[in-house]
């Protein structure tokens, strides 16, 4: 994967958590989720990510349990492999090569080592249809392991892992696709077809959307494009097969799943409402309303203790089954079109975009997380569709974050434009920002781009708009009156009636450059005085930059015609100009570097430069196929000491681009992937909760106070023990040797062997002590109780329920004994 | 009625004007009760205004029978006993109809107040009813008549429903707000299952269980005013299961004769289904679950009968609806598809060809009209200005309590007469230009009580009444009085009632069609039979003799057309091609029978047909289509060019632009009376259907 540069492009947060259906562990405390090319754990408690399954070189397409071990793991994915991993520990335990890119999986328990994958009905690449197959998994201790025995079960499915299901004990397979619903029974290898008319004519939907199995009884449900949920029985007969309709949904039902038990029937849809319906009550329903964003998947929990929904805006919603929503994981918001910017929140540092509809969100790039929504339309969002609504469409921050301009128009059919732009000032009490002027129809016609202006002493903002004007917009001072300073219009410009695109502050904010088609205007903003123009035929202007710091008197532009080149300000000359199709020109602000991204024969090539020297400092072809809507430097909050040439563009910030896809994608230089991978946290999964920084406030001090009641409980702790035992329960049971080779080695353990035979015996347990040691400092500052310490609580408990019935009191007062003599051996090796 | 509904038009069409009538505010009354006689495929259904109609299952749904109904009657259960049918009502009696004379044989009184329900045991030899003093009833069947064998024990409160267990050992009765079980043998109340109010408001009011169902295993189904429906166990006692249906009542309930489905008809118009299904299908256990739901109703589902292929509906928006269930079939075919019985099968209207005159009869009384005129002319599609409106010329009330059975106008305009069950009236009309003068002719012959049919001769001089035993009265008529002439006889003896009758242009035949599917020609000369027309096995819906050819063409339930020449006693040439060739299917698959058979005088070779949703000339001179052919091609036709267009001919011209009719006949002068009937207009005039939550409103 490395490549000689050093450099690779990488998924760094923001990628979909809702592409799959999410799985609950058999205890509820985690969720297992694709995302990107991993699999994510949260905690179902805190919501934290607790461990991140790397190993997939492609899309992560499903996830389940191992039917046959609750703590694995199967992930399929489009590199046409399926990987077993142990999902607590983060082990990929083994690989098997399909060879075929997986577009969904699916496990039965009556199907002990087989899994059901959905590919491709023929082998050219391109091909529509798509089949379940049987795969069987070979036993072998290797670690990769081609399973190429392949037998077709269903022909003519649907890819989308919703649309198929195991029913009662996995008798059955049910796949629904079009309008035609088949069931494939094991036992007689008989299948079932139904179908349903197409309706289309009187307003009826019957295409199937999902489908989902009763656990207990012979019972199918689908959802349907009109909304219907059937309940399907009898389905082992041609004709005598029947079915009942429930209909609450006005739209296509998206998913559907039944509780462990089967008493109850869960749905969404776009309504953002979770509907539970009383199997065989069906008139009696509960609902979950204002979820927030159409729901795609379900999950429930093995207990049934909580139900999970996806949510369209990258959400999954954690639910308790008295459906109350108890927790919130959410990613990266990402509409199907970003009307904004990528930009970048001075303050946090946190990448600002459309996030739910009407609202920005700002998502923590580091942390991969979002901060928080802020509403913009403040209006309620209704989920219908085809309904014409508020969308915010352009974002500008001013350079210090205390000022936040947000434009947002409606165009309904046959009505006028209505747009409004909102200046927002940041309130450092509430840490957030509050709106301070709201101007309706700033302009006749859309705003075509919007800036804030770099200086300092000015807090000015431009915005042009295809009307024909740019206006800029002051901060009026109102100090005589009481009223809260707002903003208003001071200037209306605009060059022979030309539309003007975008426009550029140089970098101290003394010039304002504005494209007005193929004409290039400078203006000062401190007189409104046009300077010069500058005109680069042919073809209109793209994109225009200034460049930064020592480059500052360059003005770098692209056109539509291929063309990119440089003028030097101070002698209105062009500089250079090379022919290049630039679709994106983004400049650093933290060094003079440019990125321009160009879309050739579908594929998007970057090309890293200075605007003093037309020769690239970096460049790389075929980043992504199609084109590149959006990029964005972010600056880093530790500055890479990267000495590669390469590489050394990416020190102060990093860039981050959005494909066609809507993927977020970043460059990761050798030296950051290093660091990455040393901060990369144990984390430990005994614990009840994920290690946040206030459980670690609060989880000390309630560790004191065990270890105090311990003491009063004159529990002692046997001397070598502890590591054995530790070790011996840590590990997971299927990777342990056999109980009678253990037995030995445990029995020795709480043996207490003679002081010297141990010092030759056991050099090894002693450095793996030491270490713990180490890492427990309390231990060392206190050598009189380290030992207590070592172990924490939870594994005392453990030791007293396992090891103490062995012991007789005549040993324990025996091993107290003993103990007070390992103190002094303890630290004297410590001390050398 | 609005000003809307006495609209009336002279549009051109083609080679006719033709006068949109649609001021006849013909209204059928709701569906109260249903029985379902499954071995001899005949539904019998109670309306509201006491008239019993039977339907031929085996034969297209034809509508074989219609009993009238009478003024204060109000029929709340039927029952088959074999071939017999009987009803009970409200007004306490129980009644056996006289299927061959159509008219009520006898009444018994049940001395238990209004009786709510009734009926018969699986073994067809007893008959239970429900009465409002709590007591079931049950009487013994004799042959002639109904004999009173006991009370089973009384109960406090009205019996609403009942259901006979097939061993007929046991009852199971529905009453307000408990089921309660008899046993028959010793007359005593068994069990008691007390049925849950409905929440909130109608917690205070009582629960009616309106419908019961006893099922062979003991289970028992209820639908109660709560919108439950309940399952029981008839052992134990114990509730099974409730199924909350709607919000409103559940008003009937219906078994499938193998009990493996139950339906529930509810007051917001659908119908449920619960099938017995096993959850596990490996597994033999069933249970009862709520499948399907079928919305064909707007308004209550008052009876219901399941008949194992299709679920038969009916209720308060006075529509029948065979809805088929489609597992039952295995291809398509006539019984596989919906059907909704909107219009009766039999004519309502007569038309005085001469004058212009339309008599519309209603249950209660007769209305004359007179068509508008118009003396313009215009291009095919055009709507004429009328010189002079329609008028209604004549509102004739009934006598008496019993409703109007059939009624015929003559074809001159002078003469009027109608039949109730009881009596004959005929009248004596004169029209001056304005002014319209009736009057009674007083004295009717002693024989002349009742008739099934009526239809005057072509030159207004004889009048001629179906009467009992497939018989027909010959009266002829003149300026003062009538004379009894004659009794025409059938040879077969059928003791059918006969629906249709038609004479010939030159008066010289007369040809009657009974419900033996029979079609007898007299002669009205010599007053003797002349022949029979060979029986087919479906029931003539449509009698017409042709005035110049006098060929007599006949069109049955099931779609066929034939024509039989009276003069050689045999099937025209014509007719015999028709049957070899075979009708187009779309023609076969139409869903109502033709009602009506006219002919165009300046044509003979057009015969004009219809029936409710179109109207067809089959022009003999054409090719017949083939299966092939585009049946409906009117417009096909309409595009082509000239040349081209004859080659696309054949002979049957379907015209659809007129919907929902209920006579289609040509007066003299080439004008075209078309009686439309809007479904709209009907719906309009129902009460309001129950409240429902519809989304976003």
């Amino acid at each position: 994967m490395v490549e000689h540069t050093g450099i690779r492009v990488v998924h760094r947060g923001g990628s979909k958590i809702n592409f799959r259906e999410p799985i609950f562990t058999n205890d509820s405390r985690y969720l297992l989720c694709v995302s990107g090319e991993s699999v994510k754990v949260y905690s179902t408690s805190t919501e934290e990510c607790v461990q991140d399954l790397h190993g997939h070189t492609d899309l992560v397409t499903g996830v389940v349990l191992n039917p046959s071990n609750h703590l694995q793991a199967y992930s399929c994915s489009a590199d046409g492999t399926v990987r077993l991993w142990d999902f607590t520990d983060g082990i990929l335990i083994k690989t098997f090569i399909i060879g075929y890119p997986i577009y969904s999986i699916h496990v039965s328990e009556k199907h002990a080592g087989v899994v059901f994958v959905v590919i491709r009905m023929a082998t050219e690449k391109f091909s529509e249809l798509f089949q379940i197959v049987a795969v069987n998994l070979p036993r072998s201790a290797d670690q990769d392991i081609e399973a190429r025995e392949l037998s077709a079960v269903l022909c003519d499915v649907s890819p989308h892992p919703g649309a198929a299901s195991f029913g009662r004990g996995g008798e059955y397979i049910a796949s629904a696709k079009g309008l035609q619903l088949e069931v494939y029974f094991f036992k007689n290898q008989k299948s079932y077809r139904f179908s349903l008319k197409s309706g289309m004519k009187k307003g009826i939907n019957n295409t199937f959307t999902c489908i989902s199995c009763h656990p207990k009884e012979d019972c199918i449900a689908t959802g349907h494009g009109d909304g219907k949920i059937r309940l399907w029985r009898n389905f082992n007969q041609k004709k005598e097969y029947t079915y009942s309709t429930l209909h609450w949904h006005h739209n296509a039902v998206s998913a559907l799943r039944f509780t462990p038990e089967g008493t109850n029937l869960l749905s969404g849809g776009i309504e953002s409402v979770l509907v539970l319906w009383r199997y065989t009550q069906e008139n009696q329903k509960n609902f979950l309303p204002r979820l927030g964003a159409a729901i795609t998947h379900i999950a429930v929990s093995p207990d049934g203790s909580l139900f999970c929904t996806s949510h369209s805006d990258n959400k999954m919603t954690i639910i308790q089954s008295s459906v109350r929503v108890s927790a919130v994981i959410q990613g990266l918001v990402k509409s199907d079109v970003l009307q904004t910017d990528l930009m970048i929140d001075p303050g946090t540092k946190a990448l600002v975009l459309n996030g739910k509809p009407g609202h920005l969100q700002f998502y923590s790039l580091q942390n991969d997380k979002q901060l928080y929504n802020l509403d913009i339309v403040q209006q309620e969002y209704i989920h219908q569709e085809g309904l014409h609504q508020f969308e915010v469409v352009k974002v500008a921050f001013s350079t210090c974050g205390d000022w936040l301009a947000t434009v947002e128009e409606r165009k309904q059919k046959n009505s006028e434009l209505e747009i409004s732009l909102k200046l927002w000032v940041y309130d450092k009490q509430i840490q957030s920002f509050g709106l301070n002027t709201t101007i309706t129809a700033p302009h006749e016609d859309q705003i075509t781009a919007m800036c804030f202006s770099p200086s300092s002493e000015t807090t000015l903002l431009v915005t042009t708009s295809l009307d024909g004007y740019f206006k800029a917009w002051m901060l009026a001072d109102h100090s005589d009156t009481k009223d809260v300073a707002s903003w208003s219009c001071e200037f209306v410009g605009g060059y022979h009636r030309l539309k003007p695109g975008c426009f550029c502050f140089s970098a101290d904010g003394s010039l304002l450059a504005l494209v007005f088609q193929e004409v290039v205007t400078v203006w000062s903003p401190t007189s409104w005085e046009m300077l010069t123009t500058l005109s680069q035929p042919p073809g209109d202007i793209r994109d225009i930059c200034f460049g930064r710091l020592s480059c500052s008197k360059y003005l770098v532009g692209t056109s539509t015609r291929n063309q990119l080149f440089c003028w030097n300000l101070l002698t209105c000359s062009l500089v250079w100009s090379t022919p290049m199709d630039v679709s994106l020109l983004q400049a650093d602000p933290l060094s003079e570097n440019m990125a321009a991204f160009c879309c050739q024969s579908g594929n998007s090539d970057l090309f890293v430069f200075k605007p003093s020297e037309p020769r690239p400092l970096y460049s790389k072809k075929t980043l992504c196929t199609g084109k590149v809507q959006r990029a964005i430097f972010a600056p880093r909050q530790q500055l890479l000491e990267s000495s590669d040439e390469q590489s050394q563009w990416l020190n102060r910030s990093q860039l981050y681009f959005l494909t066609q896809n809507m993927d977020l994608l970043t460059f990761s230089t050798k030296t950051e992937d290093d660091r990455l991978l040393a901060s990369s946290k144990q984390i430990d999964m005994d614990d009840s909760v994920a290690v946040t920084p206030f459980y670690l406030l609060l989880g000390k001090h309630r560790q004191q106070q065990k270890e105090k009641q311990e003491l009063l409980a004159e529990r002692t702790q046997l001397p070598q023990g502890t590591i054995a035992i530790k070790e011996l329960l840590h590990t997971p049971a299927h990777v342990l040797p056999s109980a009678s080779f253990l037995c030995s080695m445990f029995v020795h353990s709480l043996l207490i062997s003679s002081s010297s035979a141990r010092e030759e015996k056991e050099p090894a347990e002693e450095e793996m002590e030491s270490e713990r040691e180490e890492e427990d400092s309390e231990g060392e500052a206190d050598p009189i109780h380290s030992r207590q310490d070592l172990g924490g609580s939870a594994a005392w408990c453990l030791v007293d329920e396992s090891g103490a019935p062995a012991l007789t009191k005549a040993q324990e007062r025996e091993l107290r004994r003993v103990k007070k003599v390992d103190h002094s051996w303890l630290s004297s090796i410590l001390d050398c | 009625m609005s000003r809307h509904n006495w609209r009336r038009r002279i549009a051109t069409m083609g080679e006719f004007k033709v006068h949109r009538v649609r001021f006849f505010d013909y209204m059928p009354t709701a569906i109260r009760a249903m029985a379902f006689n499954a071995e001899t495929e005949r539904l019998a259904l109670a309306r509201t205004d006491g008239s019993v109609e039977v339907f031929s299952f085996a034969d297209r749904y034809f509508q074989e029978k219609v009993i009238p109904g009478k003024d204060s009657l109000s029929i709340e259960a039927l029952c088959w006993v074999g071939m017999r049918l009987f009803s009970a009502g409200l007004n306490g009696l129980i009644t056996e109809y006289d299927l061959e004379n159509l008219r009520p044989k006898y009444s018994v009184e049940a001395y238990g107040g209004p009786i709510w329900t009734m009926i018969s045991n699986t073994q067809g030899t007893h008959i239970a009813i429900g009465c409002e003093d709590g007591t079931v009833k049950l009487f013994e069947l004799l042959v002639e008549g109904i004999h009173f064998e006991r009370n089973l024990d009384r109960q406090k409160g009205r019996i609403i429903s009942l259901s006979w267990h097939p061993s007929g050992t046991q009852i199971a009765a529905g009453m307000m707000d408990m089921i309660r079980v008899f046993d028959v043998p010793t007359g005593h109340a068994e069990k008691r299952f007390l049925v849950d109010r409905g929440v909130g408001g109608s917690k205070s009011r009582e629960t009616v269980v309106w419908s019961v169902a006893f099922l062979s295993d003991h289970t028992i189904f209820s639908g109660d005013s709560a919108g439950k429906v309940q399952v029981w166990d008839g052992h134990s006692g114990t509730l099974l299961k409730t199924h909350l249906v709607t919000k409103w009542d559940v008003l009937a309930l219906s078994i499938s004769k193998d009990e493996s489905s139950v339906v529930a008809g509810t007051s917001e118009g659908t119908v449920v289904q619960f099938q017995y299904i096993a959850p596990n299908l490996q597994k033999p256990e069933k249970e009862w679950v709520r499948t399907r739901t079928f919305k064909n109703h707007s308004h209550d589902v008052r009876a219901l009968a399941d008949i194992g292929t299709a679920i038969i509906s009916g209720g308060i928006d006075t529509q029948l609806v065979v809805r088929p269930l489609l597992e039952k079939f295995d291809e398509k075919s006539f019984a596989s598809g919906l059907r909704r019985i909107q219009f009766t099968h039999r004519n309502l209207v007569s038309c005085a060809k001469k004058d212009g005159l339309l008599l519309f009869q209603f249950p209660g009384h007769l209305e004359l009209w007179r068509l508008g005129e118009s003396d313009e002319h215009g291009k095919p599609g055009d709507i004429l200005h009328l010189k002079r409106k329609p008028e209604k010329l004549l509102h004739l009330k009934r006598k008496g309590e019993d409703h109007i059975c059939c009624s015929a106008l003559s074809s001159s305009g002078g003469w009027l007469a109608y039949s109730t069950v009881s009596s004959i009236r005929i009248y004596k009309l004169q029209t001056d230009d304005n002014n319209l003068s009736i009057t009674k002719v007083p004295k009717l012959p002693k024989v002349l009580r009742s008739a099934h049919k009526l239809c005057f001769s072509s030159d207004s001089t004889h009048l001629y009444a179906a009467s009992s035993k497939s018989s027909v009265l010959v009266i002829s008529l003149n300026q003062s009085e009538c004379k009894y002439v004659h009794t025409l006889k059938p040879k077969s003896g059928s003791r059918q009632p006969i629906h249709l009758l038609t004479t010939s242009a030159d008066g010289k035949w007369l040809a009657a069609a009974n419900s033996d599917c029979e079609v007898h020609v007299y002669n009205l000369q010599i007053l003797a039979l002349h022949c029979i027309v060979p029986v087919y096995g479906s029931c003539p819906s449509a009698l017409g003799i042709h005035p110049s050819s006098n060929n007599l063409i006949v069109v049955h339930a099931d779609q066929k057309i034939f024509e039989y020449s009276i003069v050689e006693k045999q099937y025209t040439d014509w007719s015999r091609q028709l049957q070899k060739h075979g009708l187009h299917y779309l023609w076969l698959d139409r869903d109502t029978p033709v009602t009506h058979v006219t002919f165009n005088p300046k044509n003979p070779e057009h015969i004009l047909l219809h029936d409710r949703h179109m109207f067809c000339i089959i022009d003999k001179s054409l090719p017949l289509p083939d299966q092939k052919t585009q049946f409906y091609n009117q417009m096909t036709l309409r595009s082509l060019s000239e040349q081209e267009r004859p080659h696309h001919l054949h002979a049957f011209k379907v015209c659809r632009n007129f919907q929902d009719l209920l006579c289609v006949c040509l007066l003299d002068e080439q004008s075209l009376v078309v009686v439309e009937r809007p479904l709209m207009a009907i719906t309009s005039q129902l009460p309001a259907p129950v409240r429902q939550k519809k989304f976003a409103t």
